[in-house]
């Protein structure tokens, strides 16, 4: 599911929202993250899950299609841990 | 301080004009749809933000890492979010103190 296809569905599941203010409500909610994310800070949206950062050292690396041999730079990235909530509900007990 | 649905809403409500009421319901509306969706086995591409991709895993043998004792790993499903480009790129350089997880 991509981004238009979540504001329509999100569109068609409630009746309180426009469709217009669906889409710019999520670029804000997006944008509003990843800027978040780019200073640092942790997020935590009880239910859903948590974003933070993590650090990756530098190391050598080859480019697969040359063989070529490069230093990457350490860096962080983003990471998402779902929350216990929503593990549950992707994974039901069997009874 | 992590940024939770409160700080999410002020910004939603700041942004579009939302009241605080509409914000927080949106916020949680949102939230939970994309948790639905994971729920119901539906992989979610964000462009600019990042996918949130699913995998099952196999059972497998674990041990406690703290008395040591072998234990089943149950088979399961994870949500994997892998970054987008735009949001790699913006958060790649971040040089500050991390916070402590």
């Amino acid at each position: 599911m991509t981004r238009s296809d979540l504001i329509h569905w999100i569109s068609s599941e409630q009746k309180d929202f426009l469709q217009s203010d669906i889409d710019m409500a999520i670029r804000v909610v997006l944008d509003y993250l990843s800027e978040s994310l780019a200073l640092g800070q942790r997020i935590e949206v009880r239910g859903f899950g948590s974003f933070s950062l993590k650090y990756r050292t530098s190391r050598r690396a080859r480019n697969p299609k040359t063989g070529e041999s490069i230093t990457l730079t350490s860096k962080y990235i983003p990471y998402f841990k779902a929350s216990k909530a929503l593990f549950r509900r992707m994974n039901p007990p069997h009874t | 301080m992590a940024v939770t649905k409160r700080e999410i809403s002020e910004r939603l409500s700041e942004a579009v004009g939302f009241s605080k009421r509409e914000a927080k319901d949106f916020v949680d509306f949102f939230f939970e749809q994309l948790s639905q969706l994971l729920e119901k086995g539906e992989v979610i591409h964000l462009s600019g933000f990042g996918n949130f991709d699913l995998r099952d895993k196999r059972e497998r043998p674990g041990r406690n890492p703290r008395t040591g004792a072998f234990a089943k790993v149950s088979a399961r499903r994870v949500v994997s979010f892998k970054a987008g480009h735009k949001l790699k790129n913006r958060v790649k350089s971040y040089a500050g103190r991390k916070e402590k997880n």
